[in-house]
Formats: structure tokens, C-alpha cells, sequence
């Protein structure tokens, strides 16, 4: 179906929950004004990023009653969101959700927790164990978080798991300027959007932050990804934007007439491969 | 060599970002600095001006009696032709007073004080105004170490500690800072003719080439030799950037507890904002 996407590159507050939940909620206010479908918002929106210690003490259940307001909304707009989800068990998750009609759709938990240069969250987080892809009303999807879509596996299974759009839900800082037109982290972001839509022939929506954290910047440029790998539409950066976009089926079914990689990849050598080099490192 | 090149608009985009942001989420909307007539406070002032509104900024040339009456020229120049607020305050009484009860001290000591003594002015007028104290070291110094701890590298948010001298260059060229303040030679002003080029025994342009493929880039020492440097250069910029570490860190605590601060008690300055 065609529908309307509104990506809500926002500017959370650093530990504090209820603010952002304000924010939240004035976007969710505004994509439905402005007659979206569906809504994402970046990873971990609800808390902000450099949590360190504060991870505990942001983290919600499934069931708080913040997410029963957020499916309370989601009757009147689809919504995928990051947050810090902590388990039974008291593990700590950097989670995306998606919500649809009243209900929690899908649960990601950030699989690639980057631990290296700036970024430390495998000190903080539990690391999700699975990709999956589920199905909405705009068809099958899949959700990343930020560093997931770093690993080509990850995009893969989602897309061999018949999704044929990708949200990637991200928090990433900018660095690396230089004398090109593009900061480098921003750059490189928009390589990979870009061809992992055309890899896969799937469309990408990107939902990047924007604001400061202890000096750190995140340098927003959200984006909707034709499944050409096209850019359809790219928010600012640097700067707080909700980029509306229409997104066509028609879109999606040409560029798989046209360019049928997935209808031919063939999972069987894959997975043959994959697990001859298992059994041979296991050797 | 030439690698430290900088998108200026991108770059002024995200510092002038930076200083409004980092300033009103503590609930802020003024800025304190020390303009000194040289380049590194003049391009600050610049960035703070764009990000706060000139009349929210605050600077303050505080010369010493032996300090280059061309420096508070400058100083002037600049808060001029922004229109920030101004005010000189001299030192000397203050630097004297305590020298007259120790007069042996040399003149590194004597640098150092009046550094200080600057420090302490500031953070009394942040008080006063009600703003930040913007710090004005640049990466080249701040990894050379090549300031007074506590003195001219104490601040609350320095917008300018990530860029190298010659990219301080470039964004002044872009931003618009008087040509006289670009072109003199940079000097730390601390006793006549000094220029801080002859002090560390080899130019900034230099010093960056290196420092960036050392830090940025991490290239090995056989690496830099292969790209051209002189091995007792790199052995000296690597010897000042390690002796000089402790200048880049808070002060080392004891730990007995189970959390200790900035150890396994983590969060962000931005805590909650």
C-alpha cells in the first residue's frame, strides 16, 4: 500500500524520561496532523545516549505505563521507537518497538552493541540474540538499531526473512570533519543506507538524533531510501527536523521487477558456506 | 603533507551548535572568556558571538605590566567589531603583590601565576554575569601541553579543543577575524618577544602534520619516518604529548570504595540535561 512516512529527528534530554516523553508525544501529535502513517524516532529517544550509570535508572519494563501510552497512540499511528527496556531477569536492552493498532508489533534488542573508540555500551547493555522480521500493515519489516546495520548479516536476514523495509533507528555521533562537503561519520551512513537498499532491494528509512551530549554531536540527516537505493528525501543536519515523506508501493514492485537480486539469492549456498567454515573453525 | 584541511562551514556549523546548546541546557545564556589579542580567544569569541548574541558574551583582556601593549590592541579590535562586551583588568597588582613575598621565582613560575591569576577573574565574572567560562586551548596546545593546568585551560566548555592550530587558522579565515590578529606570530605573551614557536622549537604547521597522523591517524613510528617526518621530531612531539598527560586529566584519586568517581561512578556532565 502507499502510506506516509514521518521520521522525528529529535533532541532527547539526557536521562530524563518524562521530557522526552513530551517530545514524544508532540511528534506523535504532529505526524498525525500531518496525516503519517507511521512514525519513527531514533534509537534510545526516550532516554538519550551517554546514559553510562544511568542505565538502570531509565529503563523500562514492557509493561510501564509510558509504552501503555505509547500502544494507546499507536491506534491512531504506527510508531517505532528505542528505548532502555530492562527484563524480568534485569538485564538491560537497548530496544526499538514497534507499535500498531493498540498492540507492541515487534521487540528489537540492539544486537551490536559498538565497544570501541567513543562509544562503551557493552559495559552498560545485554546484547540482543536475534534479527526478525514481522509483518504490518505496510508489509513485512524489519528494525535495526544504529551499529546493527554495520553487519551485512543483519540486513541480510532481515531481507531473506521477507521484510521489505528496513528501519534503522539511530544515534550517531558526528566526527570526522575534514575538507570534504560530508562529516565523516555522515558520509559513511549514507553509503550504507544507500546500498543496502539497493543490495536488497528494500526500501530504508533512517531515523538519526541531532543535539549535544558532553560535546559530542549526533548529525541527524534522517532518510528515506527508495528500494533503488535513491535518497527519496533527507532531513537536515544538525538541526531538529520531521521529514514527511510518501512512500509508493509501486516503487518497491518495479525496482523487484527490475533488479531481482533477492528473488535469486540463493540461501542454501549461503548457509551451505556458512557452515562449512563453522565446521572447519571448529576443527 | 596538507591533510588538515576543514570544511569551515561544517565545522563553524557545529561549534557555534555546540556553545549555544552546551550553554542553555544548563539553563545558561552567557559566556565569559579571556580575550588575550591572539588568535585561538579571538576565533572563541567569534564562535560565541554567532552562538549566544554578542550582547550575551563577556570578555576580558587582562594584561600584565610586561605584557605587549599590541596584544590588548587586538583584544580590543575584535570585541569591537563583534560588539560583545568588554572590559581590560589588569593583573599586575595582584601578580606583584604575591611576587614581592616570593621573588625568586623564574619565569615559568612567574607565567604560570599570572595564568592563574587570569583563571580566578573569569570564573569571579562567570559568578558575576551569570555565564560559562569558554576555554580557548586548541588540540595542538592541549596534546602538547603547552598551557598552565588550571590556568588558561581551565573552562567549562571549550569549543575549540578538538582542532588543530592550522585548522584555528582556517576557521578564523572563514569567520571573519581581523587579518592583523591571523597573521602575528602566536605568543603566549608572558615575557617580551616571546613567540611560542621558539619556546617549543618547531612550527605549529608541523607540529599538526604530525600530531594528526600520530593521533587521528595512528600511524606507527616507522609509518611517520616512511611519510617524511625526522625521527627525533616525532621522539619529541611523542615525549611532550605523554609528560604532558596528567595536564589532560582530573586528578587521580585513591580508590577504597566499591564506587569511586569517574572510575565505576560514570555519567555523563550532561546528566539529566
Amino acid at each position: 500500500m502507499n502510506f506516509t512516512v514521518a521520521l522525528a529527528q529529535i533532541k532527547p534530554k539526557l536521562g530524563c524520561l518524562a521530557d522526552n516523553m513530551a517530545l514524544v508525544e508532540a511528534a506523535i501529535d504532529k505526524g498525525i496532523t500531518a496525516g503519517a502513517d507511521l512514525v519513527i524516532f531514533p534509537e534510545l529517544a526516550l532516554t538519550g545516549y551517554f546514559l553510562k550509570d544511568l542505565v538502570p535508572e531509565v529503563a523500562l519494563r514492557l509493561d510501564a505505563p509510558q509504552i501503555e501510552r505509547l500502544k494507546e497512540l499507536s491506534k491512531r499511528i504506527s510508531i517505532a521507537i528505542g528505548l532502555v527496556e530492562v527484563s524480568a531477569d534485569y538485564r538491560f536492552f537497548n530496544t526499538a518497538i514497534y507499535l500498531e493498532a493498540g498492540e507492541i508489533l515487534h521487540v528489537h534488542r540492539k544486537v551490536y552493541l559498538p565497544t570501541y573508540g567513543l562509544f562503551d555500551e557493552q559495559r552498560y547493555l545485554a546484547r540482543g540474540e536475534r534479527f526478525r522480521a514481522f509483518d504490518t500493515r505496510f508489509g513485512r519489516v524489519g528494525m535495526l538499531i544504529c551499529e546493527d546495520m554495520w553487519h551485512l548479516s543483519a540486513s541480510y536476514i532481515l531481507a531473506m526473512d521477507n521484510a521489505t523495509t528496513l528501519i534503522c533507528l539511530s544515534s550517531s555521533p558526528g566526527r570526522g570533519i575534514s575538507g570534504t562537503e560530508e562529516l565523516g561519520s555522515a558520509a559513511a551512513w549514507q553509503k550504507l543506507t544507500s546500498t543496502t537498499a539497493m543490495f536488497l532491494n528494500c526500501r530504508v528509512f533512517y531515523c538519526n538524533r541531532v543535539g549535544y551530549e558532553d560535546g559530542i554531536n549526533f548529525w541527524g540527516g534522517s532518510e528515506v531510501i527508495a528500494p533503488s537505493g535513491e535518497v527519496a528525501r533527507r532531513a537536515s543536519l544538525l538541526e531538529e527536523d520531521f521529514l514527511v515523506a510518501k512512500v509508493e508501493e509501486g516503487a518497491l514492485r518495479r525496482e523487484r521487477i527490475f533488479s531481482p537480486m533477492i528473488r535469486d539469492e540463493n540461501m542454501a549456498i549461503t548457509l551451505k558456506e556458512l557452515k562449512r567454515i563453522d565446521r572447519e573453525n571448529n576443527r | 603533507m596538507g591533510a588538515l584541511t576543514v570544511n569551515t562551514a561544517l565545522l563553524r556549523q557545529i561549534l557555534v551548535g555546540f556553545v549555544r546548546d552546551e550553554v542553555t541546557k544548563v539553563g545558561l545564556h552567557k559566556g565569559v572568556l579571556g580575550l588575550s589579542g591572539g588568535i585561538d580567544s579571538a576565533l572563541v569569541a567569534f564562535i560565541a558571538a554567532e552562538a549566544l548574541g554578542p550582547e550575551n558574551v563577556y570578555a576580558y583582556t587582562m594584561p600584565y605590566r610586561t605584557s605587549n601593549p599590541e596584544s590588548e590592541a587586538h583584544a580590543k579590535l575584535v570585541a569591537d567589531q563583534l560588539g560583545i562586551n568588554y572590559q581590560v583588568l589588569e593583573i599586575t597588582p595582584m601578580v606583584d603583590a604575591y611576587f614581592d613575598l616570593v621573588p625568586n621565582a623564574d619565569n615559568m613560575r612567574r607565567g604560570n601565576k599570572m595564568a592563574r591569576e587570569r583563571m580566578t577573574i573569569l570564573y569571579d565574572h562567570s559568578a558575576e554575569v551569570g555565564g560559562l567560562v569558554l576555554g580557548t586551548s586548541n588540540k595542538t596546545e592541549l596534546l602538547l601541553g603547552y598551557g598552565t593546568l588550571h590556568g588558561d585551560m581551565a573552562s567549562a566548555l571549550n569549543p575549540i579543543g578538538d582542532i588543530y592550530k592550522s585548522q584555528v587558522w582556517e576557521l578564523s579565515e572563514a569567520m571573519g577575524v581581523p587579518r592583523e590578529v591571523i597573521d602575528k606570530k602566536p605568543s603566549a605573551d608572558l615575557w617580551a618577544g616571546q613567540t611560542d614557536e621558539q619556546e617549543l622549537g618547531f612550527t605549529y604547521r608541523d607540529a599538526d602534520e604530525l600530531l594528526y597522523r600520530m593521533v587521528d591517524q595512528r600511524m606507527s613510528r616507522e609509518e611517520l619516518i616512511d611519510a617524511g617526518f625526522v625521527p627525533d621530531f616525532i621522539d619529541n612531539v611523542q615525549k611532550k604529548v605523554q609528560g604532558s598527560h596528567f595536564k589532560r586529566r582530573l586528578p587521580v584519586i585513591a580508590k577504597v570504595s566499591n564506587r569511586t568517581i569517574d572510575r565505576d561512578f560514570r555519567y555523563a556532565r550532561d546528566w539529566g540535561k
